[in-house]
């Protein structure tokens, strides 16, 4: 059984005061596909690399099964990586490669051989054994990479956005060979991505960070509708969740609209002053003959389902919108349009924390409530 | 023409690359002509080479036979073969041997001030050779090195050692980071992981150093000839034994300097093999 542990596990590069992973806490269960997600910076690398041992640690801990690894050299983890541009050695040939860790580790010849030829069957490797990676091509080298990872039966694989190198079509594809791979095994997989949708088709859980710090880390529905805060709310889902600042006024006001409430999400905000964000899903927000007034700027029409950009007049400003519809839907750019909200609603104070996810609606000001 | 006056047409740029390349020709042989001049007279008689130039002689093996044969007394040519290959062989491989773990050391797990090294390194050369000789005569005097091959293999690792790390660390550099990583984390040790990664990858990048320690050692003359004139004798001082006082010595000296030139040309033309093989080919996307 193998879990991984960080515990308060801080790295800060030479030169910079800010830690690029503050206090990393994270308890991560045998077997379980964690995903580390956030934007280029957020520091989910630097995680990876030191649960891999190539970064120190300079506070905190790390734990492999009830081991602490800490100050274990890399070689000494029983884990194994791959890494986004695959690094498989170029002037070994694709057997060699995946068998080059088991070399190292002193496994018999013969033993090693059936080893690779085994995982070269799963991963359809077969007939490309004997080539060299720059004769493959960049789906073959990504499962190279993979095959070398897999023939060591480590206790952990470590995945630095192993699928990024690869065109759109081929990840999809691949990203669903690693999930059922991943299932198959039960080895505890911690995968590093800064694609949301990745993460969040992958993951058993998600982990999001942001400067270092560990914003959430729950399973992917979870992280979808109930956010932890503004960062959490804004990257994951794609398109994006609107997030309109509607200012520190009561009742809540988009354009010349009200936010009809449920009594528990009025309360919630009586407890507190100052600015509320409100955060809706696209999905959330209806387009037709709603009391907000916009206007179309452009339709996106994916077959099976369109996503319409709008613009509303708030607080004299033009704010932008996406509506997420089902065809068929009519309406052109430049179209005047009425808005509703259909879904929940989510609230976040000034500090950008969720204060309450209520199911919402606009209302024009003064109009009876049908509630 | 046309109204669009300043851009060349299709042409005169013709014309342009025509004359550019002609220039580039004419260049090329003027700076090759002493060579092509050097290996004719070879071929001559030393009557027929102090003539001026001229491809109207009868070709003749004479004068290589000449300068190899031992003239009694004065260094031989194979001695001197023999003292230049073991001298540049030995001190090519110690540089290596130093330059490898040093440029590695520098390029992946750089200390904290590795510049400064670097500049440290590359300082020692600032000094002129002159000024060195001197000190370096004395102390070879002292330990009772002169006319020893071994003074010259001291040297000659010593000076070409700054330049080997220079150029090893940037092509160490160059190796991808995560193919280092990559055979840490699948157990190699730090030999396994020079061994059987990064030297197979930095081969054509060693080839070259190689070549450079190999040429330099081959054709360094002043601190031979100032440590060296009666024992352990290298190439370049026997082919300064054909100049002579007495009579004419252009053919002779021609044929001793082809000589001199044909083991450098044939390391340079084996490194080349080497060196064309691209670095890091396939190890990433």
């Amino acid at each position: 059984m193998t879990t991984v542990r960080y515990v308060e596990a801080t790295r800060t590069y030479a030169g910079t005061d800010t830690p690029a992973v503050d206090s990393l806490s994270l308890d991560i269960a045998d077997g379980e596909l964690l995903v580390l997600v956030g934007p280029s910076g957020s520091g989910k690398s630097t995680a990876l690399r030191m649960l891999a041992g190539l970064e120190p640690l300079d506070a905190g801990v790390i734990q492999i099964g009830d081991r602490d690894v800490s100050n274990v050299r890399p070689r000494d983890r029983d884990i194994a990586m791959v890494f986004q541009n695959y690094a498989l050695y170029p002037q070994l040939s694709v057997a060699e490669n995946m068998g080059f860790a088991l070399k190292q580790h002193g496994v018999p010849k013969e033993e090693r051989t059936a080893r690779v030829r085994e995982t070269a069957r799963i991963l359809d490797l077969e007939p490309f054994l004997d080539r060299k990676p720059r004769h493959l091509s960049g789906g073959q080298r990504q499962r190279v990479a993979m095959g070398r990872a897999i023939v060591r039966q480590p206790a952990v694989y470590l995945m630095d956005e192993p699928l990024s190198n690869l065109d759109a079509k081929l990840r999809v594809q691949t990203r669903t060979e690693v999930v059922e791979l991943q299932a198959r095994l039960g080895v505890t997989t911690v995968y590093v991505t800064h694609d949301q949708v990745e993460a969040m088709t992958m993951g058993h859980r998600v982990a999001v960070l942001k400067d270092g710090l560990l914003q959430q880390c729950e399973a992917p529905s979870t992280l979808y509708h109930e956010p932890v805060n503004l960062f959490v709310a804004g990257f994951i889902g794609s398109p994006a969740m609107n997030l309109v600042d509607v200012g520190d006024a009561r009742p809540l006001k988009v354009g010349e609209t009200e936010f009809e409430l449920d009594a528990e999400a009025d309360a919630a905000l009586a407890k507190r002053a100052g600015g509320v964000t409100v955060g809706f899903r696209p999905e959330a927000l209806r387009v037709g003959d709603g009391p907000l007034r916009a206007r179309i700027r452009t339709v996106e029409d994916l077959g099976s389902e369109m996503f319409v950009h709008v613009a509303v007049e708030h607080q004299g400003e033009s704010v932008p919108l996406i509506a997420k519809m089902s065809p068929p839907f009519d309406g052109d750019p430049g179209d005047q349009v009425g808005l509703q909200i259909t879904g929940t609603t989510h609230l976040f104070g000034e500090d950008g924390l969720r204060v309450a996810s209520p199911k919402a609606s606009l209302r024009t000001p003064g109009a009876v409530s049908h509630s | 023409m046309s109204g669009d006056v300043g851009t060349p047409t299709v042409g005169e740029r013709r014309w342009v690359n025509g004359a550019l390349g002609g220039f580039a020709w004419l260049t090329a042989l003027v700076f090759f002509f002493p060579v092509i001049w050097m290996v004719i007279n070879s071929f001559k008689n030393e009557s027929e080479a102090n003539t001026a130039p001229t491809l109207n002689f009868t070709p003749t093996l004479d004068r290589y036979r000449e300068v190899t044969e031992s003239a009694g007394g004065l260094l031989s040519f194979g001695e001197a073969f023999t003292n230049s290959i073991v001298i540049v062989l030995v001190s090519t491989l110690i540089v290596l041997a130093l330059a490898i773990p040093a440029a590695y050391a520098l390029a992946v797990k750089p200390v904290h001030k590795w510049r400064d090294i670097l500049f440290f390194f590359i300082s020692t050369k600032f000094l002129p050779v002159v000024a060195s000789i001197l000190p370096i005569w004395i102390l070879a005097r002292n330990f009772e090195l002169l006319n020893t091959r071994l003074v010259l293999i001291i040297l000659y690792t010593a000076i070409n050692l700054p330049l080997a790390v220079w150029m090893l660390r940037s092509f160490f550099a160059e190796i991808p980071r995560e193919l280092i990583e990559a055979a840490e984390i699948d157990g190699a040790s730090l030999r396994g992981q020079l061994s059987s990664i990064i030297l197979p990858m930095a081969a054509p990048g060693i080839a070259a150093t190689a070549l450079l320690c190999v040429i330099f050692a081959w054709n360094e003359f002043f601190y031979a000839v100032q440590l060296n004139p009666v024992d352990g004798s290298t190439v370049p001082i026997w082919v300064t034994t054909n100049v002579s006082t007495r009579g004419d010595f252009l053919a002779k000296l021609s044929a001793a300097s082809v000589l001199a030139c044909i083991p450098v040309v044939l390391a340079g033309w084996i490194a080349q093999k080497r060196m064309i093989r691209g670095l890091a080919m396939g190890a990433i996307k």
